[in-house]
């Protein structure tokens, strides 16, 4: 191909290139600029005045938003440390001892995500209503928990698999425990896969929505929650500067993700 | 002898560390899911199938229109990932291919909520989508829509699930076997051939996988449905939360519950099938 095809195959795709970059950002945009927005209605392109008013409100120390803030991080510690408690465990038998049945217990632990959650999570929430866990931060934790286990069992599972088992072996013959081998040699190797799932669950419980509808009203209201009732208020901006909070750990999370998750792991995943 | 108890005391000792996760999901996915059923085919002389008939003469529209939407979107993703996946795989400029692979993860991690309160005021009237048609010139002022109903559903379902397939497809067309590639490549063949014939066979299983994850995920979405489109038809989970929050109708919620159960479980019948089908001709 001569180079008077290749000039307009280069502007194509510029062209082509900053299409998809308006459709990936534009809707990004247009909330920061609805975060920043005093006075804005139709059919005026952009706000009539700017200004930081909403996030003088959102912010004030007695204001919700830093109540919900507070709620959703307090959850999600929470629900990474039962997910911890349970995942730790289940991985290492899962990816080390001689268990029976493995692949079906590891199907069972993906058997949630194949099923629509809402159907579920109404059940969980009635259920929670008659033992007195509705509208508590423990029935909150423990539906984030299940929200977050296949990951956090898979990624555990896969990341005590990749530990070498040799190394265990050595630490036995040399006369330690079991539990002292575990502690000492394998969980600080399969310490950065661990590390990685918890920063996941943190991440789904922080942005979880459904389950905390069912469970958690009225009294819990997390960051999504405030995030949706303002939204549905139609207070564009409060609903913008909470997405925009929202925004933040997920999009580092997005670009980040590649050096928590080693190949190594990530190859192991699911086998 | 000792030998074997020590099998047998290892084994056990897994079970026992297995154990908290098991429970777990016993308590709060198995159980919610037996009484979920129970709730919908049990009534108070016994078992029923009146709710569910109930729920489909009420909301017969909105199971349709719940099917449609998740259908057509599941179709747009596998399309749209094929193409980005193909051209990160195949593209010969590396700056496009670069720029492409930077841009198309953004929403990945984006939760449904957020993306939610992004696209109502990307589509709404006075939205950017809008504004650039205008400025664009495809649009006369006076024509701006909003475009918050079933299409922005679709829409919205597009844009955030796109990137999760994507990546899983264009993750398994990067460690496909090049020479094949290569070999069509030296005999001729176009790109656009090469993808279809040769890639997308070889991605296939991933491809489904990650289709059909995103299809239950999008099945079960109840703040996008909520925020995008608010006259009806709407889509069974805004349903069944009305069931429940308005009248406390328990059977009605649950019977919605198990047509979107249906629903997913088709889906997974026949990617079953299918791989049952290729293992058989192969």
């Amino acid at each position: 191909m001569g180079a008077g095809v290749r000039l307009p195959s280069v502007a194509l795709k510029a062209a082509l290139i900053v299409l998809f970059a308006f459709v990936i950002f534009g809707p990004i945009a247009n909330m920061l600029i609805w975060a920043f927005a005093e006075v804005w209605y139709f059919p005026h392109k952009l706000p009539l005045k700017w200004g930081f008013a909403f996030w003088e409100r959102v912010f004030r120390p007695q204001g919700n938003a830093m109540a919900s803030l507070g709620t959703s991080v307090v959850i999600a510690f929470g629900t990474v440390l039962c997910s911890l408690a349970i995942a730790i465990p289940a991985g290492y038998a899962l990816g080390r001892g001689k268990l029976p049945w493995r692949t079906a217990f590891l199907l069972l632990f993906l058997l949630p995500q194949a099923f629509p959650s809402v159907a579920v999570h109404m059940n969980i929430a009635r259920i929670f209503y008659s033992l007195g866990l509705n509208g508590t931060l423990t029935g909150v934790v423990l539906v984030h928990t299940l929200q977050g286990l296949v990951f956090s069992v898979w990624i555990a599972t896969a990341a005590f698999a990749a530990v070498d088992r040799d190394l265990e072996l050595a630490a036995r013959n040399m006369g330690a425990t079991p539990f002292l081998a575990f502690r000492t040699v394998t969980l600080p190797l399969a310490l950065p896969g661990i590390l990685a799932s918890a920063i996941f669950v943190f991440l789904t419980s922080l942005d979880e929505f459904t389950g905390t509808f069912f469970v958690g009203v009225p009294e819990i209201k997390t960051m999504p929650l405030l995030l949706f009732s303002a939204s549905m208020e139609g207070n564009y901006q409060v609903a913008s500067i909470t997405a925009l909070i929202l925004l933040v750990p997920s999009i580092l999370f997005m670009l980040l993700i590649e050096r928590f998750l080693k190949a190594d792991v990530l190859a192991k995943v699911g086998s | 002898m000792m030998g074997l108890t020590s099998i047998t005391r290892d084994r056990l000792g897994s079970l026992l560390l297995i154990l908290p996760a098991l429970l777990t999901i016993g308590f709060l996915f198995l159980y919610p899911l037996g009484y979920s059923v129970i709730w919908a085919f049990h009534g108070p002389d016994g078992w029923t199938l009146s709710h569910l008939a109930k729920a489909y003469d009420f909301y017969s529209q909105d199971v349709w229109f719940t099917l449609l939407i998740v259908v057509a979107a599941t179709a747009v993703i596998g399309l749209f990932s094929i193409m980005i996946g193909g051209y990160l795989t195949l593209g010969e400029s590396r700056w496009a291919v670069g720029i492409l692979k930077w841009l198309y993860r953004w929403p990945l991690f984006i939760p449904f909520v957020v993306a939610g309160q992004l696209m109502r005021t990307f589509l709404a009237k006075n939205g950017m989508m809008n504004s650039l048609l205008v400025s664009g010139g495809v649009m006369e002022p006076l024509q701006a829509a909003s475009f918050l109903d079933w299409r922005g559903i679709l829409i919205t379902f597009v844009w955030k699930q796109t990137p999760f397939v994507t990546l899983l497809v264009a993750g398994a067309m990067a460690a496909l076997d090049r020479s094949t590639i290569e070999a069509a490549r030296n005999v001729g063949a176009g790109r656009l051939r090469i993808l279809l014939q040769i890639v997308v066979p070889q991605v296939m299983p991933t491809l489904m996988t990650g289709l059909i994850l995103s299809y239950v995920v999008m099945m079960s979405v109840l703040s996008v449905p909520m925020m995008i489109n608010a006259q009806t038809p709407t889509m069974l989970t805004v349903d069944m939360a009305w069931r429940i929050n308005s009248y406390g109708d328990y059977p009605v919620a649950n019977a919605l519950g198990f047509l979107s159960y249906a629903m997913t479980a088709v889906v997974a019948w026949a990617y079953l099938r299918r791989g049952v089908k290729e293992k058989g001709a192969a």
